[in-house]
């Protein structure tokens, strides 16, 4: 499924053009992070597999132009050595060569610069929304704001912090080992949190950015994008997540002391289910507090 | 080639030099353009060791997953250092330093245009830095908001932010100073016959670099000077709850950053353009287009900024401006590329030490550009941004890029400063290490970045385990094989029993080769009498 937009040639294409074989293909289709991972991963909307196509359509070019120029080069260096004999040439000029490498390096970006401008066009679209979600970034936590939810106000925000496991462990000389922070079975060492965002499959989502303090960034790889949330000034992007799971990610700009240690897991789940949850959090008047509370007995 | 310079009688010329008595003399009051070069060179050396030292400790602590060594404060301390002294007090010092020497030699001048204004402009860098440095031992220590110094974040800092942004006012009308002297130097002390279209690719790299230099440090000031008065004079020009905007002061910065990048590799592509020419005992090809590509690529560094801040969340049109902006400069930079490779075809190539940095040059700096081009796609940039992906990018045009370029130069030239042949066998000792372990170093951190990993994090997940340890071994013996690069330096300079000829190679074209190694103090009294072939690189048809 996580193939489909991509056929087989191209999977292969892209393992030869990595030298690294099945390992792309395997890894692509993990959401989080695994260790020897080679590439960004498709993630799991529409617009984050475009972002991936893209971004293997930069490097099938970079690396064509790549293999030929270096090729160029390496027969040069072995053919025109004075050790076997070669004596130097005097010219210095070849008009029609240099119009020739002006002109397909012209072409090949314009072959670049249409597919990523019709999908920044697609991405900056965050119209028709039936979800909206403030997210604040502040010193070294975020706060979410379910805004709007088919029209209406949830009246549901919490605040989403390092887990209390991964955070243990990372205290300067602590001696635990951070391979050992679980959740299930994924090393979640800092790429966990004591209340992830919960969303819901199948629907478009609209995230409002902003932050309190400095600037910080909320970045998921597998939605595949990030946005700066700056103080002062709203930003905002969207996603409409195809398949339910748990998408990791971090403050992407540098934001003080703990910047590492603030990250973001994103729960997707069916819509019936995130409704259901939704109506638990709006029923229970201390409902902030409560889920806010609630990790301290995890520990 | 004494009938070439009548002027020049070493024999006779040495013993009268007119080179101050007594150490403080000859090196604090120094108007003398060699003299100079060789501070900026051994001031950049040392500034290349603190920085390099402060990566070993990034690099240390990401060695693996946890917490080992320092405290995050520390670390965001050590990357902010890192990129400060690395970028203001290695690379641009080098490249001046080299001007330094180089310029006057190569146009046939007797020394710099302004010596007193050169004396001034080395001498600010010690204690720029020093005071720099200075504030890691202050109260609540050094800059910890990188090197980009991004308010708000920079701002919270303590007494360090005033004291760093004074050194780099200090560090700017340095660059200034050298700039203008630069530009006045080529532009009037030109032996005749030294025609524009006919100079060293180098020199023009340089005047090409001192505009830039001159158009973009007043913006730093600027910038910074307001991050100085938001902090202690209560103006909210990057408060939002003032009325400010943090994200003008990234506008302001990279419309200095950008050209910077630049400041930092024109010159590097000059020198590979010296190089590969002379070892390929061939003219540089297309010698004109090299030198409208580099003009090509400075006029448009200015308008390409707002590339290292596509997610700040410019509006639709600014994004698309800038990733077309950013796309073109890729045309002329191919050019560059191109030209070099087809300079080596058809030649009779050699490869002593500094060829061997050239061409690491043309093909690790084409890496750089690849990885620039995929960062210009606004779409894929979002998921690249602020991540090891980038880290891994801009290493590549710095480390590889321009560091490798320097060192090249500084091979290449040795002979003709010292006098004497450095050792070959170290030196390609010295870059078959570097080329192995800076790729062991930075290339793993573009996985880094994919897999998701943010840059400027002192810990991270497990997953990004194995490419950090590999990352982090490869810097190690990045770091250790830069002695060797000191070694032979000294060598050259003190033990070294072969002399260098005045050509030094054998294919070397330009008007300092027709001086003897090592140089005389001062360079070129009475003017040189230029002959065809001896310029652009040999390239007659013109
Ligand atoms: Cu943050």
């Amino acid at each position: 499924m996580i193939a489909s937009g991509v056929t087989r040639t191209r999977r292969a294409f892209a393992g030869l053009a990595l030298l690294a074989g099945g390992a792309l293909g395997s890894t692509a289709a993990f959401a989080n992070p695994v260790p020897w991972q080679l590439n960004m991963p498709q993630g799991v909307s529409d617009i984050s597999k475009r972002v991936y196509d893209l971004h293997m359509l930069g490097l099938y070019v970079c690396a064509g132009i790549g293999i030929v120029v270096f090729a160029v080069m390496f027969v040069a260096m072995f053919r025109f050595r004075k050790s076997r004999g070669a004596v130097a040439q005097t010219w210095a000029h070849n008009t029609r060569l240099e119009v020739v490498w002006t002109i397909i390096p012209i072409l090949l970006l314009i072959m670049l610069a249409w597919p990523a401008t019709r999908l920044l066009i697609d991405m900056n679209d965050v119209g028709e929304s039936d979800l909206t979600v403030k997210v604040t970034g502040f010193q070294w936590r975020w706060r979410y704001d379910y805004v709007e939810y088919q029209k209406q106000d949830p009246g549901v925000h919490f605040i989403s912090s390092l887990d209390t496991e991964s955070n243990r462990v990372r205290q300067l000389g602590s001696g635990l080992d951070p391979n050992a922070v679980k959740d299930g079975d994924y090393s979640s060492y800092l790429l966990n949190v004591d209340n992830p965002l919960v969303v819901p499959v199948g629907v478009k989502i609209r995230f409002l950015i902003t932050a309190d303090d400095v600037i910080h960034s909320w970045w998921v790889p597998t939605l595949g994008w990030k946005q700066d949330a700056i103080p002062g000034f709203i930003n905002d992007n969207w996603t409409k997540i195809n398949t339910p799971g748990l998408y990791r990610g971090q403050c992407a700009e540098l934001c003080g002391r703990d910047h590492a240690f603030m990250p973001i897991v994103v729960k997707a789940v069916p819509q019936a289910e995130f409704e259901q949850w939704l109506a638990t959090h709006k029923s229970a008047a201390a409902a902030t507090a409560a889920v806010g509370a609630a990790p301290d007995g995890q520990g | 080639m004494a009938a070439v310079n009548p002027a020049i009688q070493p024999d006779v010329h040495a013993s009268h030099d007119h080179k101050p008595h007594g150490f403080l003399h000859r090196w604090l009051f120094t108007t003398n353009h060699k003299d100079i070069g060789t501070l900026y060179l051994i001031f950049s050396l040392t500034m290349f060791f603190i920085g390099g030292s402060f990566a070993m400790v990034i690099r240390a602590e990401l060695f693996q997953p946890g917490m080992q060594l320092v405290q995050p404060e520390f670390f965001n301390e050590m990357t902010s250092m890192h990129g400060l002294i690395m970028i203001f007090g290695a690379i641009m010092p080098a490249f001046v330093g080299l001007a330094n020497w180089m310029l006057p030699m190569m146009i046939g001048a007797p020394d710099m245009a302004l010596p007193r204004l050169n004396n001034w402009s080395f001498w600010i860098l010690p204690f720029a830095f020093l005071m720099l440095i200075s504030t890691m031992f202050m109260p609540g220590g050094g800059p910890q908001g990188g090197w980009t110094m991004y308010p708000p974040l920079a701002l919270e800092g303590g007494m360090n932010v005033a004291f760093a942004i004074f050194s780099v006012h200090m560090m700017g009308i340095s660059s200034i100073m050298g700039a203008i002297n630069i530009i006045a130097t080529i532009l009037n002390m030109r032996a005749p016959g030294v025609d524009l279209l006919r100079m060293p690719v180098f020199v023009w790299s340089w005047l090409i670099t001192a505009f830039l230099l001159i158009a973009v440090m007043p913006v730093l000031a600027g910038a910074i000077t307001m991050l100085l008065t938001d902090k202690y004079f209560g103006t909210s020009f990057f408060h939002a709850a003032g009325g400010g905007d943090p994200v003008m002061y990234q506008h302001i910065f990279w419309f200095f950053g950008h050209p910077e990048v630049y400041i930092m590799i024109l010159p590097a592509f000059g020198i590979v353009s010296e190089i590969v020419p002379t070892f390929s005992r061939k003219p540089l090809f297309g010698y004109q287009a090299m030198v409208y590509a580099l003009a090509c690529i400075a006029f448009l560094s200015f308008i390409v900024w707002a590339h290292h801040m596509f997610t700040v969340g410019m509006p639709l049109g600014g994004n698309l401006f800038f990733m077309y902006g950013t796309m073109l400069i890729a045309i002329p930079t191919g050019v560059k590329i191109f030209n070099w490779v087809t300079t080596m075809w058809g030649g009779s190539l050699t490869f002593e030490t500094p060829m061997l940095f050239a061409c690491a040059f043309v093909i690790l700096f084409s890496i750089g550009g690849f990885s620039g081009v995929s960062l210009a796609l606004v779409p894929a940039d979002f998921q690249y941004q602020d991540t090891f992906f980038v880290v891994a990018h801009f290493h590549y045009v710095l480390v590889t890029g321009a560091a490798f370029a320097i060192m090249g130069a500084v091979y290449y030239w040795l002979p003709k400063w010292s006098g004497h042949m450095y050792s070959e066998k170290w030196g390609k000792i010295h870059f078959w290490s570097s080329a192995i372990s800076v790729n062991l170093l930075f290339f793993p951190q573009h996985f880094l970045g994919l897999a998701g990993m943010p840059r400027r994090i002192p810990d991270y997940n497990v997953a990004f385990a194995d490419f950090n340890m590999l990352s982090s071994i490869g810097g190690f013996w990045f770091g250790a094989t830069q002695l060797i690069f000191v070694g032979v330096i000294i060598h050259c300079v003190y033990f070294s029993k072969q002399r260098a000829t005045e050509r030094v190679w054998e294919g070397a074209k330009g008007l300092e080769w027709t001086l003897p190694s090592p140089a005389p103090y001062h360079s070129f009294t009475h003017p040189p009498v230029v002959t065809a072939g001896m310029l652009a690189h040999g390239d007659v048809s013109h």
